[in-house]
């Protein structure tokens, strides 16, 4: 499994893998914003929590169907499915080697951007942790959709408009947390709760991800 | 016994292909499966992987005894002709790729990426693969194609070595291989079209 999350990693990086895009579609996003609002750096800063968990989440969706649809395509998956490895593991390695390439770089670059919005200084702790805290679930929910979607073609589009009501409860935690960070108040609450969500995303979405799986495959 | 199938019925897309289908597959065994296109060789293959439950029989093999080698190749085309082999060898848990790659003459291809191979050549790392696995039975679904004949003397090969290691194999192949095996014509065992009941329920 370690060898399954390796691989997907070196896919990632070689050419072609597409690392990097969600990163630079991040920047881009966070970049237009000011365009768009103005230049009033007392309302950048206030909606900044909110715009860069939206801009993170967008990001995040850009990669997910290929979680599945290139093993799926070249016949990997077929033989995963055959390999003496659980399929519930081989969805858990996808999501974390997707987090890996995605998640992360998005978490470790967010505080560049909040810059760009003026967020306030407060709120730079809060936003990496509840990044920190909140993309595994993002990761974990798409896997489960790319599951779902894996054997459509052009299951892309479907695939967001299945994944993105599900990344609601999230986003609502996340961007609560930093704003209230950022504005001085508690922001514990709503990163305990965030936290639950991923966990419980984390305990059971990688068995209904394999369930998906061995569905499409048949 | 390696595998023993009884009475198996399977479907693919809910619709009946094959029924009461029995064989048995002994360590030495090759089982050779013929039958024109569509007549469900490759839906027999994989409900004998595990990839879909039958309909109906029973298949009996032990856990993890069957190594599925389908038509795609399952190769990463940036990954190398040794990183492919490796990564399924270390799935697998089994050592060294040495000797597969020996076996399909790849040795000289090794550092170089999957995509800048040929088809052959593709195909002979996605056989090598059947080498890494260390599974008793393979079931192989037109394991020839695009093999130049040198190369599915390779494979031949490779079929007889692993059967006279205490292996079987089930291969679905419309050409001669040269090998000693049973044949098993599975067009004798098409399902017969399944009568419309709900016209019937209407009429």
């Amino acid at each position: 499994m370690i060898r399954l999350f390796s691989r997907d990693l070196t896919l990632a990086v070689r050419a072609g893998g597409g690392f990097g895009l969600g990163l630079a579609f991040f920047l881009i996003v966070t970049v237009l914003v000011p365009f768009g609002v103005g230049a009033d750096t007392a309302q950048l800063g206030r909606i900044a929590p909110g715009i860069l968990w939206v801009g993170a989440l967008l990001a995040c969706l850009l990669s997910l169907d290929r979680i599945f649809q290139l093993d799926f395509e070249d016949g990997s998956l077929d033989l995963l499915a055959t390999a003496p490895v659980p399929l519930e593991g081989v969805v858990m390695m996808k999501a974390l080697a997707h987090w890996v390439t995605t998640g992360l770089p998005l978490t470790l670059a967010a505080p560049v951007l909040g810059l760009l919005l003026n967020l306030a200084p407060a709120g730079y702790g809060w936003l990496v942790l509840s990044l920190a805290l909140g993309t595994p679930a993002l990761s974990m929910i798409g896997a489960f959709g790319a599951a779902l979607t894996v054997g459509l073609k052009r299951g892309g589009l479907l695939l967001s408009l299945l994944v993105l009501p599900l990344y609601v409860p999230t986003l609502i935690f996340g961007a609560e947390a930093v704003s209230r960070g950022a504005s001085g108040q508690a922001a514990t609450t709503p990163l305990i709760l965030m936290a639950a969500i991923t966990l419980g995303t984390l305990a059971l979405l990688p068995f209904a991800a394999a369930a998906a799986l061995r569905i499409n495959l048949r | 016994m390696l595998l023993r199938v009884h009475d198996l019925s399977c479907a693919r897309g809910g619709v009946p292909v094959l029924e009461r289908l029995s064989f048995e597959l002994s360590p030495g065994d090759v089982l050779v499966l013929r039958g024109p296109n569509g007549s469900g060789k490759t839906t027999l293959l994989r409900t004998i992987a595990g990839l879909q439950p039958p309909i109906a029989g029973r298949i009996e093999a032990e856990d993890g005894a069957v190594a599925y080698g389908a038509h795609a190749d399952g190769l990463k085309a940036t990954l190398s002709v040794a990183e492919n082999l490796r990564f399924w060898a270390g799935v697998y848990g089994t050592g060294g790729i040495d000797a597969a790659l020996a076996a399909f003459d790849l040795v000289q291809l090794q550092d170089r990426q999957a995509q800048n191979l040929s088809a052959g050549q593709k195909r002979r790392l996605g056989l090598a693969r059947l080498l890494v696995t260390g599974r008793p039975v393979w079931a192989l679904d037109e394991p020839t194609v695009s093999l130049d004949v040198a190369s599915v003397g390779l494979f031949a090969d490779a079929v007889r070595a692993h059967v006279a290691g205490g292996g079987a194999a089930l291969i679905a192949t419309h050409i001669d291989l040269g090998l000693e095996s049973r044949v098993l014509d599975v067009s004798a065992h098409r399902a017969v079209a399944p009568v419309d009941a709900l016209d019937e329920a209407f009429l």
